[in-house]
Formats: structure tokens, C-alpha cells, sequence
């Protein structure tokens, strides 16, 4: 089994797929003989050819509306928007058109397209290169919102992506992308969208995340575990569905629930799951539900102080679970 | 060992006894069953008796204080003996050999909360009411001394743990070792009260045993399935509801005119026009004046309901039955009597649908049919009230224009169709006045009908 960084898997995945299915293509800028910023189609367009692997201009919009006409005529697009920043002038692509089309015509017509689009901070982005997009999308029904953190649930949703009828936007967490590794399994194997996965069982306390803010917890988790606290870490991989069934499961074990995201904290998937929690789990708990999120900053800063005070990191997401251990 | 002299229980709801006289002094010698104080409490005087012979060691309190039932009030023993200072109480309604000790002043039931428990977490109240765990007994760990779920689960499976092992030795005597003062409700010569309320109330007596055969002069009638429903329904409501009944009388004339007035056109829609139509419509009116009549008592509020949905007891073979005419309130006399007629008649034919006997709001019973002039009916489940009423019967009755009750010349006796209205009202819920208020708006819709 293959040791493997995120970017990798994307464009090993991304390979694999367009061999065995040859109506997949790929729209994007710098997609084509550059390979993407991030080099995730890096090897694809000398492989399949400018007529699947296809550069576009810099037009979100168009780049979106392409891949839906193209769904719509029995393709399956795979639209790069090279930083989620960008997605904004495609939002009505997305929102009007992708996630409105089966309903509008009452599943007659259905969008199969994936916008893969890398998000998040921590990189020395800046403004414009560092935000976080899943709350916004995740708001419209129509749309399916992913957020694999490692490597295995990257080829396992990417690979259901690619299967799925319905539009998916999918997000990669560009700090990952050759920060994190791991193994990824050579067979075919599928990660459904809408399922969340417990990286971590503990029986004190429930902590909801992921992409980077996986990470950050599974980090926060082992430091309580040397003092006697065991942290469950709930990976939650797709965002729109949320996996209600798990996130219930847990809390009821738990009693004890903390939300994270660098995502600003308010108005965000904090407050949607433990908006799910306070309703449906209310006789299980034990102590308030808490959200730790970015702070509601207008975005992410470029000076590196002003940038680590936004991150949520290990060492406060401690805190904070601590704070509700010993509660 | 010493021997407590304790305040008895000189009644049920006697909970407390005045010393009025001490016939002994600390030190005297007494013998068994010689008096040695008289207590009064509101209801009874009484003399106390000696429990034990010995020497009066102490005595807590002085003439004239009021001590709870239960407070030892006393020691008797052997010269020189030592006496506790201050004295306890015994739990008179614990276990024979589980007698509490506790301060005087508290409550003989219970010691004081020992602490503010301060916020419990949903998850804490759940699983100390799943199982029935006081919280008062177990130890906080969070955060300024909050009990978390891991504290009364802890708690719960040491109670548990605590339960399946043998039973510890019992700090005080058995009960075979104590004197038959301190034992309770033992029934013996010193028992302090007629009866001692037990933990658990007294079972009734075992019902007569159903495989008894009947009697030479007996018939055993198998109950039928409506039979047992009815006994349910009716000892349900009783045990729900504290039943009283209030009654007034309707000078019918009004309605005996219009019913008289417009049998013959009803009769020629094919509409029998009888009294309940009228009886309804009076109560769908008393309904809105005194909206908690027309109610549900729940837990966590009272539900008043703004639709008249009024039940009808029918008799029926073998029983009643309560057709429900709904919505009330929306018909006419001509449309409450078409409906009248089609659930009575439907209702002794056993046809009626579910629906038809679901979701009464209010209930009428016209026990007068089979020539009863009042009764006490028994509320129909969950409504806050039911009206009975009366056969009306032609009355001679005081008509005056002038005072009242005090004799006037414009006096008159006259000839009247009276009925008597018994309305049967949940006192949880409605109160004298408030009954009444209802019960004469009936009582006034009938006498000005027009």
C-alpha cells in the first residue's frame, strides 16, 4: 500500500478515474500543461489530451457553466476553481443553475459535475487565498459539500464524487495538500458521501471537525490523553449532508460536545451541529455545546502574528476541551 | 443502655404535641408504665407513659414547648448513666431498626439539603430520574462541585454494587432487641399513634378470588368487554379527579315554549326535537363565558381548548356510551338535534365510527330521562366537567318581582317546568366560584331562551 500527500491522491485518483471512464474531463485554469498551482492534474494533459484535460480563461462563472452544459450533455466535468476564494463570481453557476437543476425539473435533468476547489488558511495566503467556503454552499440544498482530511477519504470521496449524480462541491484543504500523509489502498473503494468517521473513540468528550481542524484535534486529543482524558475526535468528511445519525451517537455516549472549524465561527457548521445536538440530544448532555471556530474576521490575515491568532491550533483547541472535561 | 422517651403521634395528621405538664423530674425514679408527662396537641390530651423502668437521666424540653412527633423527648435509664446533650428524633414512619437520629429542629422526615446541588445537566436529571437517585447523596466533581453524568453513574453502580453484597451489620439495634417504644407501629401496648402511615399505602383486600363458584341463590354474570371499560373509565376519573358537584334549578318554561313552538316544523325535516340540543347550545355558551371549563389538566399547564367538542352519554344495552357531537358550537338547534338523533340512535344500534366517540371537550348527561332529579355525575376523562340533568318535572314555585328572600306582596306562586342541573367540575382545576359562574350562564341560556 501506497504512502501518499493529499495533492498526490487527488491526481492519482483523478488519473485512475479518467482511464476507466473516458467522459470525465477536467476544466480549469492552468489545468492543462502546467498541471494546476497545487500540481494536482500535474501528468494529465500529456496523458489524456487538450480535448479532456482543457484550460479555461479566468472566468469562474464560465468555468462552471461549461462543466454544467457539459454534465447536462452526458460528461462528467471536473471543475478546478483554483482557490476557493475565486468560487464568488460562479455562485450563481452553482446555486442557480447546478444545485437547482434537478429539483426545477422535478428529476428530469440532474447536474453530475465536481467543482474541486482548494480552501483554507494557515499557508500565508493572505486575504485572498486562505477562506473558508463550506458554510456558504452547504446553506443551499442541491449541492453535495465534502471535506476529506486524509489521504484515504480523498480517492474514497473523490471516487463517490465522480459516481454521484448530483453536484458536488469538494473541497481540499490546501495546508494539507503535502502536509498531511498516509496510506492509500491500491483497490477501489468507496467513501460515501455523508458519512462521518470516528478517527478517535473516547468517552469524555466529543469533538466534531475536519480537514485541518482534523488534525489540529487528533493533536489536542493525544496531549488530554496524557492526563486521563479521552477526547473522541468525529471526523465529519461531508458537510452538506451532515451525518446526523453519528453526530447524535457520539453525543449520546459523550454527553459533552465541541465544534471546530477555521471556518469564522459564527452562522457556520458549528452552529448547524449543535443546532442538531441541542434538539435531538438535549437529555444526553452534560455541559454546554461549544463551538471554537476562526474568529469573525472579514478574512484570513496576511501578517504571520495576525494569521496564527486566527488559526485555530492544538493547543487552544485543548483548552477549550479541557475546559469542557472538567466541567 | 438508655431508653429514649419519645413525642408520640397522638393521630394521623398530628404531627407535633405541647408538653403541658412534666409529672417526673431528672433523676426520679420511675416505674414501667407510671405516667410521666401529659401532652396536648389540638385534637387529643393524653397522658405518656413510662417505656421502660429506671431513672429519668434527662429531659430535653420544658413544659410548654411544641416538639415534633418523633423528637425523643427524654432519657430513662440507669444511675449515673450518660445522656446524650441534646437530643434526636426518631423516624416514625422509617423501618423498625432503621431509626433516623437527627436534630431536633429538623423535620422528622428528611435532614435538610446539605448543600444547593447548583445546576444539574439534562443528562444528570435523566439518569437520576431513570434511577430514582437523589442527588442531594451524590458527591459533585466538575466545576464548583457540579454533578456530572460520570458522578451519578458512579454513584448508581456503588448503590448497586451496595445492594447485591450482604448486608452490612446495622449501626443501631435490630429490631428484635428494641424496645417495643421504639418500635413504630408495632402495635404493641406503647405504639405512639392509632395507625402509622407505612411507606407504601395499605393494598385494598384481595378482590374475591374468580375462580369462586357462585352461590346456590347467586348468578355470576361474565363482566362484558364495555362493562370493563366502563369500571376502568370510571375508577380512572375518580382517582384522577377531585370530584365535586354543584347543583342549580332551571325554570324551563322558556325552552318547554320554544320546544313546543318548533317540534312540528322540526318534525317535518325529519328531526325529532328533544331538550339535549338546547341542553348543548346552553353549555356551548357557559363554555365561552368560563373558558377553563372547557379544559385539560396537564403537568405543565392548564390546555384550554377553544373548540366545543360536547359528549352525549347514551344508554346502551349493558351500559353507556358517549357519542361526541363536534364543533358544537358551529350548529344550529335544527342541526345539533339532526345530529342529536343520528348518534343516540346510532350509538344504540353499536354503529357509531371511532371519531364519533373521540375527542369530547365537555360532557352532557341527561340522567332526568330515566326520572332522576339530581345526581353527582362522574367526570369523562381527561374534561375538566360534566353537566347532569334532571328530569324536568312541573314544580310550584315563588315568583317575585319584589326583595328577594324577605316576604313582599308581589309574591306569587306558579306552576313551572323545573329541572335540577348538577354540574360535576374537577376542583384541580375550577374552583367553587368559577363553577358556579359556568353553571348559571347554563342556567340563565335556558331560562331566556328565545
Amino acid at each position: 500500500m501506497a504512502v501518499k500527500n493529499i495533492v498526490e491522491t487527488v491526481r492519482d485518483t483523478l488519473a485512475e478515474e479518467m482511464r476507466r471512464n473516458p467522459r470525465i474531463v477536467i476544466v480549469g485554469e492552468d489545468v492543462g500543461p502546467r498541471g494546476g498551482v497545487f500540481r494536482a492534474t500535474q501528468g494529465l494533459y500529456d496523458e489524456f489530451g487538450p480535448h479532456r484535460v482543457i484550460d479555461s480563461p479566468l472566468s469562474e462563472s464560465s468555468i462552471v457553466a461549461v462543466g454544467i452544459g457539459m454534465a447536462l450533455h452526458g460528461l462528467r466535468p471536473v471543475c478546478e476553481i483554483q482557490f476557493a476564494d475565486f468560487i464568488f463570481p460562479a455562485m450563481n453557476q452553482i446555486v442557480n443553475e447546478a444545485a437547482l437543476m434537478r429539483y426545477r425539473t422535478n428529476g428530469a435533468w440532474t447536474v453530475p459535475l465536481v467543482i474541486r476547489a482548494p480552501y483554507g488558511g494557515g499557508i500565508g495566503g493572505g486575504l485572498y487565498h486562505s477562506q473558508s467556503i463550506e458554510a456558504t454552499f452547504a446553506h443551499f440544498p442541491g449541492l453535495y459539500v465534502v471535506t476529506p482530511g486524509t489521504p484515504y477519504d480523498v480517492k474514497g470521496l473523490l471516487r463517490a464524487a465522480l459516481q454521484a449524480e448530483d453536484p458536488v462541491l469538494f473541497l481540499e484543504n490546501k495546508k494539507t495538500y503535502r502536509l498531511v500523509k498516509g496510506e492509500v489502498p491500491d483497490e477501489d473503494y468507496i467513501v460515501p458521501i455523508g458519512q462521518a468517521d470516528v478517527k478517535r473513540r473516547g468517552r469524555d468528550l466529543s469533538a466534531f471537525c475536519y480537514g485541518l481542524m482534523l488534525h489540529e484535534c487528533l493533536k489536542a486529543a493525544d496531549d488530554l490523553a496524557r492526563d486521563g482524558i479521552e477526547v473522541e475526535v468525529v471526523d465529519l468528511r461531508t458537510i452538506q449532508p451532515l451525518d446526523k445519525a453519528a453526530i447524535l451517537e457520539s453525543v449520546s455516549r459523550t454527553s459533552k460536545a465541541l465544534i471546530v472549524h477555521e471556518d469564522n465561527l459564527s452562522f457556520g457548521v458549528g452552529a448547524e451541529v449543535a443546532a442538531i445536538i441541542a434538539a435531538e440530544a438535549f437529555h444526553d448532555l452534560d455541559a454546554p455545546i461549544l463551538r471554537y471556530g476562526g474568529p469573525d474576521v472579514p478574512g484570513v490575515p496576511y501578517s504571520p502574528p495576525m494569521q496564527s491568532f486566527f488559526m485555530p491550533d492544538a493547543r487552544r483547541i485543548a483548552q477549550a476541551m479541557r475546559w469542557l472535561a472538567e466541567y | 443502655m438508655p431508653t429514649n422517651v419519645i413525642m408520640p403521634q397522638l393521630g394521623e395528621s398530628v404531627v407535633e404535641g405541647t408538653i403541658s405538664r412534666w409529672l417526673v423530674r431528672e433523676g426520679d425514679r420511675v416505674e414501667k408504665y407510671a405516667q410521666l408527662l401529659e401532652v396536648s396537641t389540638d385534637k387529643v390530651d393524653t397522658e405518656v407513659p413510662a417505656p421502660v423502668s429506671g431513672t429519668v437521666l434527662k429531659i430535653y424540653f420544658p413544659e410548654g414547648a411544641t416538639v415534633r412527633a418523633g423528637t425523643v423527648i427524654a432519657v430513662i435509664g440507669q444511675p449515673g448513666e450518660a445522656a446524650p446533650d441534646r437530643p434526636g428524633t426518631v423516624d416514625l414512619h422509617a423501618e423498625p431498626g432503621h431509626a433516623a437520629e437527627v436534630e431536633a429542629s429538623a423535620p422528622a422526615a428528611a435532614p435538610p439539603p446539605p448543600r444547593d446541588l447548583g445546576r444539574i445537566s439534562p443528562v444528570v436529571a435523566r439518569i437520576a430520574r431513570e434511577h430514582q437517585v437523589d442527588l442531594y447523596q451524590v458527591k459533585g466533581t466538575g466545576r464548583e462541585g457540579r454533578i456530572t453524568k460520570q458522578d451519578v453513574l458512579a454513584y448508581i453502580a456503588a448503590r448497586d454494587q451496595a445492594a447485591q453484597a450482604p448486608a452490612p451489620t446495622p449501626a443501631v439495634q435490630p429490631a428484635e432487641e428494641l424496645a417495643p417504644w421504639e418500635r413504630p407501629g408495632s402495635g404493641d401496648l406503647f405504639k405512639p399513634t392509632d395507625e402509622l402511615p407505612l411507606a407504601e399505602p395499605p393494598k385494598p383486600p384481595a378482590p374475591s378470588p374468580v375462580t369462586a363458584p357462585a352461590g346456590p341463590a347467586e348468578e355470576l354474570i361474565p363482566h362484558s368487554r364495555l362493562r370493563r371499560l366502563i369500571a376502568e373509565h370510571m375508577v380512572a376519573s375518580k382517582r384522577t379527579s377531585p370530584h365535586v358537584t354543584t347543583v342549580m334549578e332551571a325554570d324551563m318554561t322558556a325552552v318547554v315554549a320554544h320546544r313546543a313552538a318548533h317540534k312540528a316544523q322540526f318534525a317535518a325535516q325529519g328531526v325529532n326535537l328533544t331538550f339535549t340540543p338546547y341542553f348543548i347550545q346552553a353549555i356551548v355558551a357557559g363554555l365561552k363565558a368560563v373558558p377553563r371549563a372547557n379544559a385539560v389538566w396537564r403537568e405543565d399547564g392548564l390546555l384550554i381548548q377553544r373548540r366545543y367538542h360536547i359528549g352525549m352519554a347514551v344508554a346502551v344495552e349493558d351500559g353507556l356510551i358517549v357519542p361526541v357531537i363536534h364543533n358544537a358550537d358551529e350548529l344550529s338547534l335544527l342541526g345539533l338535534a339532526r345530529q342529536v338523533n343520528d348518534l343516540a340512535q346510532r350509538a344504540r344500534e353499536g354503529r357509531l365510527k371511532p371519531d364519533e366517540i373521540k375527542g369530547a371537550t365537555f360532557t352532557l348527561t341527561n340522567h332526568g330521562t330515566s326520572g332522576s332529579l339530581f345526581a353527582t355525575p362522574i367526570i369523562n376523562q381527561p374534561n375538566v366537567g360534566i353537566l347532569g340533568v334532571g328530569a324536568i318535572q312541573k314544580r310550584a314555585v315563588v315568583i317575585s318581582r319584589g326583595h328577594p328572600i324577605e316576604p313582599s306582596a308581589e309574591d306569587y306562586i306558579a306552576i313551572r317546568p323545573m329541572a335540577y342541573l348538577s354540574f360535576t367540575f374537577d376542583h384541580r382545576v375550577l374552583d367553587g366560584a368559577a363553577a358556579d359562574a359556568f353553571l348559571a350562564v347554563v342556567k340563565r341560556t335556558l331560562e331566556e331562551w328565545r
